[in-house]
């Protein structure tokens, strides 16, 4: 696929996404002239361009739709939720077309097309599918035959210049209007036409006697070319002839212009807009008595007309070239860039070394204990953070787009299962790394599913509950403590506990003698094979997801929560961590080897004296916190310390203590992945390199708490070992 | 046979058109055949495109030849655009890029 299709293909899946949202939106708000203002720009810009790129499929049927469109922007229809429907069908139409033009539709050739031409059909009875107004190229007149094009071998505008005498003087050259007709479109043949310059002795050099006939191949309709000549409208006598005009259309131009209509129609025959035996035969019988003079004056056109030459591509490239300070769009171009994204990825490595790298000229420096070089150093860790937060601020996009994706599910999914659901969106400016978000959109797809089958009731149900009938989803995000959380939350029918042990044990997933608290039995919907919905509908329901859900959650190094009231609703937690690759961490040393605590995680740091050394718990301020003991956890040989330091840290609300034998103070953690070998490790999230060169293992909070409450819970489920 | 040959400096515009042009008639009534060596031209409009079109169709009534011999790149650049090239049918040097 050529550079120029790949970047239609993303900017019309972009102006797609565009178009799908304002859609919906008009459905809440059907008169609002904006929306319908943005949708018709939507529709027209991927017709412009998928014209640009020669996408004949996508430019025909947007065609159509653009037509409807605009007969609902003249208020001639009105805004229906069939035709809402219809439009969205159209637009995911659309995208099947564009990834059939980038050869990666899921639907073969003749099922595209009988989908188009159903939809065709149906937009066809809102109106002509024809022209209407200014928005359409084509000029479509009943009852004419056109010449078929074939023959005419051309479909280009045609366009007849005469430029007043003026426009020099007032400071237009026509040279800049061409110039700029080129943005428009690409032209393929132009002449140039003096015969209006008088004799040598009266002819002004200031004024301007040029004309021009132009074929120009453009996507652009009628009204954008015309408006090339904006500036120059009352000084000029411009004709505009559509692609595939009727012969007779071309004969009333030439006859109207002042130039000797024998010649002109030979320029006409030039520039391909016709063919000669075209020419001839509609000279012939429209100006028949003038057969005789034409014989005289072929001559003169023979000396005139030499070769015929077309313009050079290198020549279009040039102008291009010089176009630069004209264009708008450049300036519109020029606020964004696309970068792949494996060179933001190489950026972000860089920025890791560079970040160890300079971790140990830092290291250095305090250890030759060289006043100058400390200075110099810390300004250069300085800007070594600035420039981390500013790389990986490049990858961060904001969730909202993610979410609002989700508008569109929910609505087509209340259709098919007949309820009636408001989404609702808070949180959406919520940034997070590109990489984390590509891979959360199912995830999340699958929770939002879930809600709406098994978890909002149908809106008689929901009434018979005495809750409004139109249920609420709500979707939210935020930061907190260096994750970001997303909520999935709705008002539905809550977990059924009961239900869900029952299956679970059924499954033989649980023992049926155990006790399990909520959060427990709740956590079981997340085990491989267990779904309570009562019928399996094609949304959800067949078991398998919210395993696969909490999976590729935990591949991001993130965690899930349900939490569920019956009757009142169910909400889901989402924590992940905000960038895969460098974190602030805090480093703590037990036995002399290094750990890093994540330092969003730190709430703060205690000393605990040594007549606590055997506690599991410790008290802050009149708290009683779990006390998770590093040389415990991960056996480490050798003597207690005297004095050992407990590091607070906080996460997802709980609290609990990690005792070290010192700390060692701030700094960059660039994470290194462990291999697969250590995958199973528990308690440990990766690797760092410190500046020293030694490795330190950064710790995994969650986890390390999670251990720590199960260990406990053998405990008091055995009291005799407590005791032993 | 006359050969007069004119190099021009000025910028071909509107704003030197009008002295312009007596120069260019002036060669071309002149000689039998006009050589204009616009490679010194820094600047090409409409305008002095135009004129350019009336001293080679004057020549052309008066049975004279008129040759550019030396295109500048902007002489070139506007003669390629307005597709009058032929219309001159003066060899164009292509310059390598």
């Amino acid at each position: 696929m050529d550079e120029l299709k790949q970047v239609f293909v993303q900017e019309s899946g972009e102006q797609l996404d565009a178009l799908e949202a304002l859609l919906l939106e008009l459905e809440n708000r059907p008169d609002d002239e904006t929306t319908l203002n943005g949708i018709f720009r939507a529709a027209h810009t991927i017709k412009g361009a998928a014209g640009m790129v020669e996408a004949a499929a996508v430019e025909a049927f947007a065609h159509v739709v653009e037509n409807v469109l605009d007969r609902l922007r003249n208020h001639e229809i009105e805004v229906t939720t069939e035709l809402a429907a219809l439009m969205l069908a159209c637009t995911d139409q659309l995208r099947v077309l564009v990834a059939a033009e980038a050869g990666s539709a899921d639907k073969d050739e003749a099922q595209i097309a009988a989908d188009s031409a159903r939809l065709l059909e149906r937009l066809n009875h809102y109106g002509p599918a024809g022209q209407h107004g200014g928005g359409s190229p084509r000029v479509v007149e009943p009852d004419v035959q056109r010449i078929p094009s074939p023959q005419a071998g051309h479909n280009c505008w045609h366009l007849s210049v005469r430029f007043g005498p003026d426009v020099l003087r007032q400071g237009m050259d026509p040279e800049n209007f061409l110039r700029f007709l080129e943005t428009v479109g690409n032209i393929r043949h132009l002449e140039t036409l003096a015969d209006s310059m008088p004799a040598a002795d009266v002819m002004d050099p200031e004024l301007c006697y040029l004309g021009f006939e132009i074929a120009l191949e453009s996507a652009a309709d009628k009204q954008t070319i015309e408006d090339v000549f904006a500036f120059v409208r009352d000084e000029c006598r411009l004709a505009i002839l559509p692609p595939n005009s009727k012969v007779g259309d071309y004969l009333e131009l030439i006859e109207s212009l002042p130039e000797d209509s024998l010649r002109l129609g030979e320029i006409l025959v030039r520039v391909g807009a016709l063919t000669a035996d075209e020419l001839a035969e509609g000279l012939r019988t429209q100006a028949g008595p003038a057969a005789g003079e034409a014989a005289q004056e072929a001559k003169q056109i023979g000396e005139i007309l030499v070769a015929q030459q077309v313009v050079q591509p290198e020549l279009v490239a040039a102008a291009v070239a010089k176009q630069t300070q004209v264009s708008e769009k450049k300036a519109h171009d020029a606020k964004l860039i696309r970068v792949p994204a494996d060179k933001l990825d190489h950026l972000i490595n860089l920025v890791g070394e560079l970040v160890i790298a300079g971790a140990a000229t830092s290291l250095l420096s305090h250890s030759r204990r060289d006043g100058e070089l400390i200075e110099s150093a810390s300004l250069l860790t300085r800007l070594v953070e600035e420039i981390r937060d500013a790389s990986l601020q490049l990858r961060t996009v904001q969730i909202g787009e993610t979410f609002n994706r989700f508008q569109r599910l929910v609505r087509d999914a209340c259709k098919d299962l007949g309820k009636d659901v408001e989404l609702l969106i808070s949180g959406g400016e919520t940034e997070l790394d590109k990489s984390i978000v590509e891979k959360i959109g199912d995830p999340l797809m699958h929770l939002v599913r879930n809600s709406l089958d098994h978890g909002i009731e149908a809106p008689a149900v929901r009434e018979a509950a005495g809750k409004n009938p139109r249920g609420s989803l709500s979707l939210n995000a935020y930061h907190d403590a260096g994750n970001i959380v997303i909520e999935v939350a709705d008002d539905g029918a809550g977990l059924n506990r009961d239900r869900i042990l029952a299956k679970a044990i059924e499954r033989g997933l649980v023992d049926p003698e155990a006790h399990l608290s909520d959060r427990e039995v709740y956590d079981l919907i997340f085990a491989p094979g267990l779904s309570t919905a009562e019928q399996v509908t094609n949304l959800s329901g067949r078991g398998v997801g919210m395993d696969v859900v909490r999976r590729n959650l935990q591949a991001l190094r993130g965690t899930i929560n349900v939490d569920s009231q019956p009757g009142k609703g169910t909400r889901l937690t989402l924590r992940l961590p905000l960038t895969l690759a460098i974190i602030d961490g805090f480093l703590v040393v037990s036995a002399n080897r290094s750990y890093v605590i994540p330092l969003d995680a730190v709430v703060e740091c205690i000393e605990r004296p040594v007549s606590e050394h055997d506690r599991n718990y410790f008290n802050l301020r009149g708290q009683v916190l779990p006390a998770v003991c590093l040389r415990d956890s991960f056996n480490l040989p050798g003597e207690r310390p005297t004095r050992e330091s407990v590091v607070v840290v906080q996460y997802a609300g709980q609290r609990a203590g990690i005792v070290v034998d010192r700390l060692a103070g701030e700094l960059q953690a660039v994470i290194k992945p462990l291999g697969a070998l250590f995958r199973h490790l528990q308690g440990i999230g990766g690797s760092t390199i410190l500046g020293s060169g030694e490795v330190a293992l950064i710790l995994d909070i969650s986890a390390l708490i999670k251990i720590s409450g199960q260990a406990e819970q053998r405990l008091l489920a055995r009291p005799e070992q407590r005791s032993a | 046979m006359d050969v007069i040959r004119k190099a021009f400096q000025e910028d071909f515009t509107i704003y030197r058109v009008a002295e312009l042009k007596p120069l260019l008639l002036d060669a071309v009534t002149e000689g039998e055949r006009i050589e204009l060596d616009l490679s010194g031209v820094e600047h090409m409009d409409s305008a002095g495109c135009q004129l350019l079109m009336l001293a080679k169709r004057e020549a052309s009534a008066a049975g004279k030849t008129l040759a550019i011999v030396a295109h500048s790149p902007a002489v070139q650049s506007l003669i390629e655009f307005y597709n009058l090239a032929a219309w001159f049918g003066d060899p164009l040097v292509v310059p390598a890029r």
